[in-house]
């Protein structure tokens, strides 16, 4: 079994919110997305990935709609809210906070 | 705002339940999908992708019921999780049922006695700002509570300024007569502000006022609610009209409403002013000097208990010449003051608390035991709980189911704990001592139904716990592999260390009742002083004016004892002013020629008929009895009793000595003619036995109402031959409280026979819960061990080796209980100090007995699962393994 990255914990809806600020995707492609734009570092295991986005449906940050794929498939595609874009903000910043101090603190010798 | 939004997200997603499911299985397929499309491009086989991609995605099964959780209400499972439990429980009847019954026993015993002892001792009292009501007494000189005189309360209720109501009251039986049978009831003779003091009122007419508590003052009366619907059909013109009570007409002016519950005397069922004279107070010979009136107030807003104690301090050490005081109401040593609530519990505290400390052990008892059922039980679905973690339950969820179904078994143990406790409840009251107060509160009401439902629920949590925790840790593959062969492992030692605490925890149980039980034994072994067998008594009382006259109260009792020596089976009969052990507590002060007026001391008075001694077997220790000579007119001559004697004579002949009884300083001096031996007046327990002796008529007066003591030949029912005897008389007299001298001897004892009739009781479910506990972890022991018994007997262990084995582990874990309990014995046993009598709280005779009884039934406990794993047969266990 290859190696799968641990996710920072409280990064998930970042992430998945950050991926679906690009465009409305169904929960394999947000997975697939967040893989292959961190070269395989990152790893969304569905466990987690399905369970986020029922926590984010009702927390109304995004919403969902059944949609044909292009291989005419039918899928629920996910897509930011106005009140999940807002919550974006706050989280990358808090993040970008957090990363400065965490930084500060490891280049202090 | 954000979480009624989400509140009714949730709704909908739980009316549209199917669809939600359907929904994340499609999409959970369209996933799976795309990722073996995706490996398959990679240039795996159809067959590997998708099994590489089943394996990718994990546990699909988790995903769906963490899904279902963010989006689920919390109830939607636990209710799931209780028909589980539902299922679990009708599938294994014998344990769901051992379980249920130990555990309602256990509830239901805890909630029967948490419903006695809740009124008293946690519950305030049922009148307004309770708190503030005080009962204040004069402090004897040995610091014991002495009722007050009239006078005294007068002096306080004059000079303190602590009290918004003060009130004296004494108890009343008058006859009520009218259309029905006369009857003698139980009431109060009470000072003007006694209700007001309590803070109640009236519910129909008014209540007493100044103007009717006046020496001769008006005869009205108020009734309480029972008496006015029993005997009045419960009229409201009742009010100001006659009633007649001791052949005199009272008024009644008020009924007291249902609720009204009168603590200080509970059977009370009419009040009357008591009208005592309030001038006269130098003439000490009176009533209104006599310590014989409770007293009671209502403390002033803003006044606290020290200060009223402070300020009747300052009157009671600054006598003014208002209210010139006796010797003998000194108030040297100041008044007693405690809030009545205290007042009326103090002396069955320590009782209940220990009775309340006791069933809670049974209960923690009970708890062990379902625990370890649970733990053995959980052994045997070890299988499923691996089933059910491979499936994708997690740890927490699986410890929920677990604590779910221990709270179902607790809630069905606390439904039957409910219906136990009705039963409990009637039989404590049955069973309660008369001295314990508030009895008519006693019942399952809110809060006690509110303890029944937290215990219940901690008893839940509590049993489940360890076996949940047990299962969470387990390994779900050694589950799965083990499951068929039923081993167990870690386990063993919990249930041990459990059956360990079982042990150790009826032995404090069944040391505290063998205390008790020795205490008791001792205490029925003191002799009274007077041969209690055959011994009848009855209270004759005399009533009507005619009686007033001195002369015609002695007839009546002479020609009374007359007729009743008469019955056929009466071998003697004799009358006295007391009776030993019936509750009543007459005392004078004694004063010999020569002592100092101020150092009279207080001796029991009895005035009997001549042959009393005879017919009590009172021993004569020195000089004569008294007789029929010793009438009103011959010389006053007194016997005393030889404690008295020897306290007062060490070193002299009492006889010839003569004394003044009743601190009267210008009355007769009795010369003392005789020494009898000394006989129990209050309790076997208290060895107070000083006490002096007149004839009825040489007493400073004729007491209307006297005891009958009537030795009987054999067993027959003399009774109603005796009330007979005494109506031939005069048949209008009442004649009351009729016991054998047996029965006053137990009822003398009744508290420490309450609390030994529980702890014996709650011992016999310990030791048998204990034995049991015993028994089920060696009977799981030998079947996990069988193969090795078999391997033993195969290399030539004999049966009785593996009879000692298993005996041996069993008695190990008795032994190390026993040591445990031991240490909790011993601290058990100084809160019971007060419940002893005449035995160390550390007795050794009682920690042998109990520790071998335990011994002895944990060998029994022992010997069913030795003598099967003696019966092994080896070939048979090799094979089958």
């Amino acid at each position: 079994m290859e190696k799968r990255s641990e996710l920072l914990p409280g990064t998930l809806d970042m992430l998945i919110l950050k991926t679906l600020a690009r465009a409305p995707l169904h929960g394999y492609g947000i997975a697939l997305s967040i893989k292959r734009i961190s070269e395989d570092v990152l790893t969304v295991e569905e466990g987690s990935l399905y369970p986020a986005l029922q926590r984010l449906l009702l927390k109304g940050w995004v919403k969902a709609e059944w949609k044909k794929t292009e291989t005419n498939r039918r899928a629920r595609y996910y897509s930011l809210t106005a009140a999940g874009r807002k919550q974006l903000g706050i989280e990358l910043s808090q993040f970008e906070q957090m990363m400065a101090a965490i930084g500060r603190v490891l280049q202090e010798t | 705002m954000d979480a009624v939004a989400r509140f009714f997200k949730k709704l909908w997603m739980l009316v549209t339940r199917e669809r939600f499911h359907s929904e994340l299985e499609e999409e959970i397929a369209f996933h799976r999908e795309q990722q073996e499309k995706a490996l398959q491009a990679e240039g795996m086989t159809p067959e590997e992708a998708q099994y590489a991609a089943k394996r990718q995605f994990g546990n699909a099964a988790r995903l769906k019921e963490e899904s279902l959780d963010t989006v689920g209400f919390r109830f939607e499972s636990v209710f799931q999780d209780f028909r589980y439990g539902l299922r679990q429980l009708r599938s294994n009847p014998g344990f769901a049922l051992t379980a249920i019954v130990i555990l309602g026993l256990g509830i239901g015993a805890s909630t029967a006695i948490f419903s006695a002892v809740s009124p008293i001792l946690f519950e305030p009292l049922p009148y307004p700002q309770a708190s503030r009501i005080m009962m204040i007494w004069y402090a004897g000189d040995d610091g014991s509570s002495v009722p007050q005189t009239f006078h005294t309360y007068r002096e306080v209720a004059e000079r303190s300024r602590s009290f918004d109501a003060l009130a004296v009251m004494k108890p009343w039986q008058p006859t009520v007569v009218g259309a029905d049978q006369p009857e003698r009831i139980e009431g109060q003779q009470v000072s003007a502000n006694y209700f007001r003091a309590l803070g109640v009122s009236p519910a129909l007419g008014r209540d007493f006022q100044a103007a009717d508590d006046v020496f001769h003052g008006p005869k009205v009366v108020i009734l309480s609610n029972g008496l006015w619907r029993r005997r009045y059909g419960g009229d409201s013109s009742i009010i100001g009209q006659p009633v007649r009570l001791d052949d005199s007409s009272y008024t009644v002016i008020g009924v007291m409403p249902r609720t009204f519950d009168n603590i200080l005397a509970p059977t009370a069922e009419a009040w009357s002013p008591l009208q005592y004279d309030t001038g006269n107070i130098t003439s000490i010979e009176t009533r209104e000097w006599g310590h014989h009136l409770r007293m009671v107030g209502r403390l002033r807003a803003g006044v606290s208990i020290e200060q009223a104690r402070s300020d009747l301090d300052l009157i009671a050490h600054a006598p003014v010449a208002e209210f010139p005081r006796p010797s003998w109401v000194s108030l040297e040593h100041g008044f007693i003051t405690n809030a009545l609530q205290d007042d009326v519990t103090r002396g069955v505290k320590p009782a209940l608390l220990s009775v309340l400390g006791a069933v809670l052990l049974v209960l923690l008892i009970a708890c062990v035991n379902v625990t370890n059922l649970l733990l053995a039980r959980g052994a045997q679905r070890r299988g499923e709980f691996a089933m059910r973690a491979a499936l994708g339950a997690a740890p927490p969820r699986l410890i929920r189911q677990l604590l779910t179904e221990s709270l179902l078994l607790a809630i069905l143990g606390g439904a039957v704990g409910m219906v136990v406790a009705q039963f409990g409840v009637r039989a404590l009251v049955a069973l309660s001592p008369p001295e314990l107060p508030r009895v008519n509160a006693i019942g399952v009401d809110r809060t006690v139904f509110a303890f029944a439902l937290g215990v219940t629920a901690l008893v839940g949590l509590v049993v489940g716990l360890i076996p949940a925790l047990h299962v969470s840790r387990s390994e779900p593959h050694i589950g799965l592999q083990e499951s068929s062969r039923r081993a167990a492992g870690g386990h063993q030692w919990t249930r041990r260390t459990l059956v360990v605490a079982e042990v150790a925890l009826a032995l404090v149980l069944l040391v505290s009742a063998g205390l008790l039980l020795h205490s008791l034994r001792r205490l029925f072994a003191i002799p009274p002083g007077f041969n209690s067998s055959h011994l009848l008594t009855m209270q004759v009382q005399t009533y009507g004016r005619r009686y007033d006259d001195d002369r015609v109260c002695h007839q009546f009792f002479a020609q009374a004892q007359d007729a009743v020596r008469q019955v056929p089976g009466v071998a003697a009969a004799a009358f006295t002013s007391q009776l030993p052990l019936s509750g009543d507590s007459d005392a004078y002060g004694v004063q010999f020629e020569g002592d100092n007026p101020q150092a009279a001391y207080p001796a029991f008075r009895y005035s009997v008929t001549p042959d009393y001694f005879e017919t009590m077997s009172i021993p004569l220790r020195r000089g004569r009895l008294l007789d029929a000579h010793d009438g009103t007119d011959a010389p006053p001559v007194t016997l005393i009793s030889e404690s008295l004697a020897k306290r007062r004579f060490p070193d002299q002949d009492p006889i010839g000595k003569r004394v003044h009884i009743g601190g009267k300083v210008g009355g007769p001096m009795y010369t003392v003619v005789g020494v009898v031996g000394d006989v129990k007046q209050m309790s076997l327990a208290l060895s107070e036995s000083e006490a002096v002796y007149t004839t009825t008529e040489q007493w400073h007066w004729a007491d209307g109402t006297l005891s009958l003591v009537v030795r009987t030949r054999g067993d027959a029912a003399l009774t109603t031959a005796i009330k007979s005897a005494i109506w031939s008389v005069d048949k209008d007299q009442p004649v009351v409280r009729v016991a054998t001298m047996d029965d006053l001897l137990a009822a003398s004892a009744a508290q420490r026979r309450f609390v030994l009739i529980l702890f014996e009781a709650f011992g016999l479910v310990a030791l048998v819960l204990a034995a049991t506990g015993i028994y089920g972890v060696l009977a799981g022991s030998v079947t996990e061990r069988t193969r090795e018994i078999g391997v033993r007997t195969a290399l030539g262990a004999s049966r009785g080796d593996i009879v000692a084995l298993v005996v041996r582990q069993g008695m190990t874990l008795t032994g190390f209980g026993v040591v445990i309990g031991l240490s909790g014995a011993v601290a058990a046993s100084q809160a019971l100090v007060t419940l002893l009598f005449g035995v160390s709280q550390l007795d050794p005779v009682t920690y042998l007995g109990v520790i071998a009884l335990l011994g002895g039934v944990s060998v029994v406990a022992c010997w069913a699962p030795a003598w099967r794993a003696a019966r092994v047969d080896p070939a048979i266990t090799l094979r089958a393994e």
